[in-house]
């Protein structure tokens, strides 16, 4: 065996300078060079622990493993045999805390870049063309309604689709992807590539129906005299806010709303496109999380002055991934660290003029581990500001919940259901991804709407619940 | 997508719109509201309910056109689809056994409030139904109305119909009809709605506002829809869109609606030869 290259290779990118001035992903990804060398980087451990580190199981050394072999067509299929969704997963899971954390590469170096190969692959594939056809398998007879397009639906419509059931996905907006469509900015994940993913569900025989608002167009005690199951992933509610004074100012936005303006809206374009997004001279965001990090450079990248993301924490307890926050340094994103916004201030039109905040300091480690921020009494000072992003995180969508009859609900409005398999407190549904959960990553949503699919499955072949082992 | 079986203008400026949406017909509820998109770059803009036939699979709704979304509307014609259609949305208006109802209605609400009236009425409510424009020709579907309420009261800006004046009058009106309503429920522009909040507060009668924020999803994700109502922060799309007239923050709201007035109008004051419809 050769001698261990512990050098990952860099993924080229659009120089920051660049890319600030426009809304093109900024991760160029792989050329096929780079990805055979970097994928010749894998051990082949007998046990990988990259596997178990993943919340759909990929078939990691494999995909790899073809790669390095020069046979990119053999690693797609083998991504796709667990993983709907590779190029968006490529591109936005944390891999750093799941499969590549569990890379014996990292102990002395670096880890393979699995995320980056696993986009390559995605991309490879739409470049090329898809190979041949999945045979689609006989129809079971049975028929599943999922609620969302997002992350968790896709998976669950995906998968049994492949085991033959009848799979309509209903989705509220005019677009598929949930937060991939809405959320996720484009120059982070374009959007024409979940259109593909969306295109590759539906070429497995899922029907889509969009403007469709389940809970209200059809509760979910209507579909279920035509369905036989009901798979709920309707995803992120209402907004949070600091609940501080002046938060209904204009110009102050929840990063729900800044973000749907320019990523389902097309706010960017206006007024090609006809709905408008404030391009304001000097914008705080408030949070230290992947949306905030999405919302400060959408920011910038409408032109900006100045873009600040405000955090109480410091910059060791950002929950941000830490390739998004050197992306938003490179660009020119100010950190306030240890800044707690306490009023936000307005003009007598109602318009927001600056963001008075307050020094913390770190103190003891709080229940989530990190050292709780604290409060200096007299550090107030303000901010000059025309504009506020709040991303702090979200309640779950409220109106299944509302609508549901006979379905608990958790404190915080959540849907309740089982980890292992998705199964609610209603025969025949089952729900998953950040309806359950409250906010967490697509590739979590993923994983439970895998679990769910095989749950109902099972629950629909009248074969015994699987054994939830591998995951 | 969804086909358009009616578009007309009504009265000067405002419009109905028949769409076929046999889904949206059957669970159509009054009070409740659809979100539209006039095209494919156009934005998801919220319409009232006005009626809906689970028969013929359609729902109706009454429109003022105010800016480039609305104007984009009052083009279609019969046949023509729009590609988004969503609904209906919106808690359904309360409808109980209050005794003696006042309905006060302007603009689109004299649309969206028949529907609340059949409803009241077939609770076995006193219903009785004061609509307002600033002239005669300005009125629609009062004679909808007046087959369905117990007496229909009529102002005019200018007299030129019923009482002379605005709802400043509501006051004076209950007083001369000997009207002693148990609730008052207002679907108008926000301007009316808080005039008759501001009228009905002094005399204690519970009054109902149906809320038109600025909306995108409409389905409780964005928040761009947040109000004040006795303190708290409230989302028309999932918790309204009707609220307690007397609790809303009608000072913060009516500049909330003025959040983005330059870039809804702003495509219309273009000359015609670089206009993008």
């Amino acid at each position: 065996m050769s001698k261990v290259d512990l050098v990952r290779r860099p993924m080229p990118k659009q120089e920051p300078a660049e890319r600030v001035r426009n809304f093109d992903e900024v991760a160029l990804g792989y050329t096929v060079e780079l990805a055979r060398e970097e994928a010749a980087r894998c051990l082949t451990c007998k046990k990988p622990g990259c596997v178990d580190g993943c919340p759909v199981a990929v078939d990691i050394p494999g995909f790899v493993g073809h790669i390095a072999a020069g046979d990119v067509r053999a690693a797609v299929r083998a991504v796709k045999q667990t993983n709907a969704l590779p190029a968006v997963c490529g591109r936005v899971c944390p891999q750093e805390e799941q499969c590549e954390r569990n890379c014996v590469l990292g102990k002395k170096g670096d880890p393979v870049a699995i995320g980056r190969l696993e986009r390559f692959v995605a991309d490879w594939e739409a470049a090329e063309g898809a190979g041949e056809p999945q045979p689609l398998p006989r129809p079971s007879g049975h028929a599943v309604a999922v609620v969302g397009s997002g992350p968790a639906g896709i998976t669950v419509a995906a998968d049994l689709a492949l085991r033959g059931h009848a799979v309509t996905m209903f989705e509220a907006l005019h677009e598929a992807g949930g937060v991939l469509t809405y959320g996720i900015p484009e120059f982070r994940l374009p959007k024409a590539i979940v259109r593909r993913e969306v295109d590759y569900v539906r070429s497995l025989g899922v029907e889509l129906r969009l403007d469709f608002v389940v809970g209200k167009t059809r509760t979910i005690e209507r579909l279920l005299e035509t369905f036989d199951a009901v798979f709920v992933g309707a995803g992120a509610g209402l907004p949070w806010f600091l609940d501080i004074p002046g938060e209904n100012l204009n110009g102050v936005f929840s990063a729900n709303e800044y973000l749907t303006r320019c990523n389902l809206m097309r706010g960017f374009r206006f007024p090609a496109f006809d709905t408008p997004l404030k391009r304001s001279a000097r914008v705080a965001v408030f949070g230290g999380g992947n949306v905030a990090m999405d919302s400060a450079r959408t920011a910038l990248r409408l032109g900006a002055d100045e873009v600040h993301i405000v955090y109480r924490r410091s910059k060791t307890e950002l929950p941000a991934r830490a390739e998004e926050v050197e992306n938003a340094e490179e660009e020119g994103v100010i950190f306030d660290f240890l800044t707690l916004p306490i009023r936000l201030i307005g003009d007598e039109r109602g318009w927001l003029t600056g963001i008075e905040c307050r020094r913390m300091e770190l103190g003891e480690p709080d229940a989530s581990g990190r050292r709780r921020p604290v409060e200096i009494p007299g550090s107030e000072f303000v901010m000059e500001m025309e504009a506020s992003v709040c991303a702090i995180g979200n309640s779950p969508n409220p109106l299944i919940p509302m609508t549901t009859p006979g379905l608990e609900v958790g404190k915080k409005g959540n849907i309740v259901a089982s980890e292992d398999t998705g199964a609610t407190s209603r025969a025949g549904v089952w729900a998953g991804g950040d309806v359950v959960t409250g906010a967490a990553t697509v590739i979590s949503a993923m994983g439970a709407g895998r679990r769910a699919a095989r749950s109902i499955d099972a629950a629909l072949s009248g074969a015994p619940e699987p054994s939830d082992s591998q995951t | 997508m969804v086909a358009i079986v009616e578009r007309r203008m009504i009265v000067p400026n405002v419009h109905l719109l028949t769409v076929e949406a046999p889904e949206v017909a059957e669970s159509a509820r009054p009070g409740n509201f659809v979100i539209v998109r006039p095209d494919e770059r156009g934005e998801r803009i919220p319409l009232t309910i006005a009626d809906w036939d689970t028969q013929a699979g359609t729902v109706t709704s009454i429109f003022v056109q105010v800016g480039a979304s609305t104007a984009k509307l009052a083009r279609l014609k019969a046949g023509d689809t729009v590609p988004s259609y969503a609904g209906p949305l919106g808690n359904e208006t309360e409808i109980g056994s209050f005794g003696t109802v006042l309905l006060v209605a302007g603009c689109y609400g004299l649309g969206s409030i028949l529907p609340i009236a059949r409803a009241l009425k077939e609770a076995g409510n006193e219903v009785y139904a004061l609509i307002e424009a600033r002239s005669s020709y300005l009125l629609y579907w009062a004679d909808r109305l007046q087959a369905v309420v117990d007496r229909l009261i009529v102002i005019t800006r200018d007299g030129s119909r019923g009482y002379k004046g605005h709802v400043t009058r509501l006051a004076e009106i209950l007083a001369l009809e000997r009207i002693e309503p148990d609730r008052v429920i207002a679907h108008a522009c926000t301007f009316q709605m808080m005039t008759v909040a501001a009228q009905t507060r002094p005399l204690g009668i519970k009054t109902i506002v149906s809320m038109n924020p600025i909306m995108i999803d409409g389905t409780g994700m964005c928040g761009v829809c947040r109000l004040t109502v006795a303190g708290e922060t409230k989302f028309a799309c999932v918790d309204g869109p009707e609220f307690d007239g007397h609790e809303v923050d009608w000072e913060e709201f009516l500049a909330r609606r003025e959040g983005y007035r330059a870039e809804e109008i702003e495509p219309l004051h273009r000359s015609g030869c670089e206009s993008r419809f």
